[in-house]
């Protein structure tokens, strides 16, 4: 008797409800996130920061190489240099425009690599388990011992001054985070019905690895690498002010802020001014980080 | 509880010579002839091979390893190509410089970041929590070496209130608590605060809120509870998982001090691990970064027995 009104609404709910059950998940987190102001305002900027770097050639700057002894370390809003000039008279608008394209790469690409090495890593960890994940998460451990700032400096300090040495330094460092964070939530997948499904109906490790798995762990995995850029970017620029990464006169936040740190008792604001563009691409993207995770949290 | 610290402890053995190993081994992924720092350019081939041998390095990798963790049981780390002295006491000077910023910077990082967590979660989704998470981002996402840059241009170059780089006045490179050298010490510390700071803020923020919005704290307050006393109740929940959250930070300062301390030439083990690169100084490279390492093991460890030790629900078995 009491059933009968319940099944009523559940049917008639069922009936009012097939516009939004027919959205797919990612559907519904894209629309989630598209509806979260500081998470549209922090991919705006990245756009705008992006596209800059970009299209720097066809922007009309100054060129970021040329100096001139004669109008070195101008104030910010000098005619001509709205951002001023740096210690060897070269534009700084132009340099920071410029600065993007190398600090954007060399902060964001370990992360991709990484979460390629890592994701691969740990989901076979994960999935095969015994042996192979005791040798694989063991020497995760070990990198673990050592705080991350430590081991880039000492890997790319090993390695020698260089872009690529310290983009392989940064991979190196967060392949182990990237690789537990894989593992865990594919050990958490790998004893469901539909992967002992898939196995029982012939499927080879392979193809439950890519096909099954994969596709059930891959959402989490991807948001925690997001939150990691934030900190690439601080820590790869960090590596070209200690003078390990990029080389001058090449164009590169970290690199600039090093070269202008002579200069901050003639013209400090212009010195802080690279500074200012790593600080504002870290946060957006720990705060467009942040976005995704409670935008693919549906149960809130 | 005796048996726990004891497996505690038997299971970083194995890490602690893994860290050795990779140690050991960041040495000789490095291109070129580790004697380069000590050879003249135009050293005979038979110098060359004789200094070679006096390093050790002639032997097989292996026979080097074991050699060197030996030695390294026993408290040599070698002596610096640089300066000839021998690395251990070099690297311990060093580390009291490090342990004495990083110690301050916690006491204003942690204070900071557990009074703002807790009004922060206590006060959810009200403008307060809005305004202390903004600072617990901020804080996380700003390069940290550039904060130091700033302060120093707002409180040395424009208000000429603090010094702006050194561990004392007239260059002097020994510590004493007084105010001349207090005041060389304010800015480093602030800066070193900002990133544990904002990491505290946050996860108090999450434990305040999660136990707030548990069932026995509506049973508490039903019972009439004065809101002090759930507060109590809120901090002793919170306090094991915050305590070790706070102790990876204060080995995160120890060890990633380097960058703060170019910044501001602070004398401690990040300052030394900067001219051992660029010296290519690899004995006191290696030597640093295995004391560090083993700081930071350590220090783990102490924070997972703490913890045992304070929190029931942990399984001592």
């Amino acid at each position: 008797m009491s059933e009968l009104p319940l099944s009523a609404t559940t049917d008639a709910a069922l009936q009012a409800a097939p516009a939004t059950k027919a959205r797919g998940y990612w559907a519904t987190v894209g629309r989630r996130i598209l509806r979260d102001k500081v998470s549209m305002a922090c991919a705006l900027v990245l756009l705008l920061i992006f596209l800059s770097a970009i299209l720097a050639p066809w922007l009309g700057l100054e060129d970021p190489y040329k100096g001139s002894m004669i109008r070195r370390l101008r104030h910010i809003g000098t005619s001509g240099y709205p951002l001023g000039t740096d210690e060897l008279g070269r534009d700084m608008l132009a340099r920071l425009v410029y600065g993007g394209r190398l600090s954007l790469v060399i902060g964001i690409l370990p992360v991709i690599l990484a979460f390629g090495i890592g994701t691969s890593l740990g989901i076979i960890a994960g999935y095969v388990g015994g042996k192979l994940n005791t040798a694989i998460m063991r020497t995760v451990d070990v990198f673990y011992a050592f705080p991350s700032v430590l081991l880039a400096i000492a890997i790319s300090g090993a390695l020698g001054a260089g872009i690529l040495n310290s983009i392989v330094a940064l991979t190196i460092v967060f392949v182990p985070q990237i690789s537990r964070v894989a593992e865990s939530v594919t050990t958490g997948v790998r004893n469901m019905d539909f992967v002992e499904a898939a196995r029982a109906s012939g499927a080879g490790p392979f193809t439950i690895m890519r096909v099954h798995i994969l596709g059930n762990v891959l959402g989490a995995i991807f948001v925690y690498a997001t939150s990691l850029i934030s900190v690439s970017m601080i820590l790869a620029a960090g590596l070209s002010f200690l003078g390990l990464g990029t080389k001058p006169p090449e164009p590169e936040w970290g690199l600039m802020l090093n070269t202008l740190r002579t200069a901050i008792y003639v013209n400090p604001w212009v010195a802080a001014l690279p500074g200012a563009m790593i600080f504002a691409v870290s946060i957006c993207f720990n705060l467009l980080s942040d976005g995704l995770r409670s935008a693919m949290d549906i149960r809130n | 509880m005796l048996a726990y610290t004891a497996r505690r402890v038997v299971y970083v053995i194995p890490i602690v010579i893994s860290v050795a190993l990779v140690c050991f081994l960041l040495v000789h992924i490095t291109p070129g002839d580790p004697l380069v720092a000590v050879l003249p350019a135009d050293a005979s081939q038979e110098l060359a091979a004789q200094l070679r041998a006096a390093y050790g390095f002639d032997r097989p990798l292996p026979v080097q390893f074991g050699l060197w963790l030996l030695r390294a049981l026993h408290g040599d780390l070698g002596n610096s190509i640089a300066t000839g002295r021998p690395v251990l006491a070099e690297v311990m000077r060093a580390v009291g410089n490090t342990v004495t910023l990083a110690i301050a910077a916690a006491i204003i990082g942690f204070t900071m970041g557990i009074l703002l967590g807790l009004i922060a979660g206590y006060f959810r989704e009200t403008w307060i929590d809005k305004l202390a998470t903004s600072f617990a981002i901020a804080g996380v996402s700003v390069p940290h070496y550039w904060l130091g840059m700033v302060l120093v241009i707002i409180f040395s170059v424009e208000l000429n209130w603090l010094p702006a780089v050194g561990a004392g006045p007239n260059g002097s490179n020994s510590w004493a608590w007084d105010w001349a050298h207090l005041r060389y010490l304010v800015l480093p510390a602030i800066t070193t605060s900002v990133i544990p700071m904002g990491i505290v803020t946050r996860t108090v923020r999450a434990l305040t809120g999660d136990i707030l919005s548990q069932d026995f704290v509506e049973a508490l307050r039903a019972k009439g509870l004065h809101e002090r006393g759930v507060f109590r109740h809120v901090i002793k929940n919170a306090a094991p998982t915050a305590l070790a959250v706070m102790g990876l930070q204060l080995g995160y300062m120890l060890g990633g001090s380097i960058l703060i301390e170019t910044v501001f030439s602070w004398p401690g083990s990040g300052f030394l691990l900067n001219s051992a690169i660029f010296q290519r100084d690899l004995p006191l490279l290696q030597g640093t970064i295995l004391v560090l390492a083993l700081f930071f093991v350590l220090l783990n460890l102490l924070v997972d027995i703490a913890q045992a030790a304070i929190d029931p629900r942990i399984k001592r078995g």
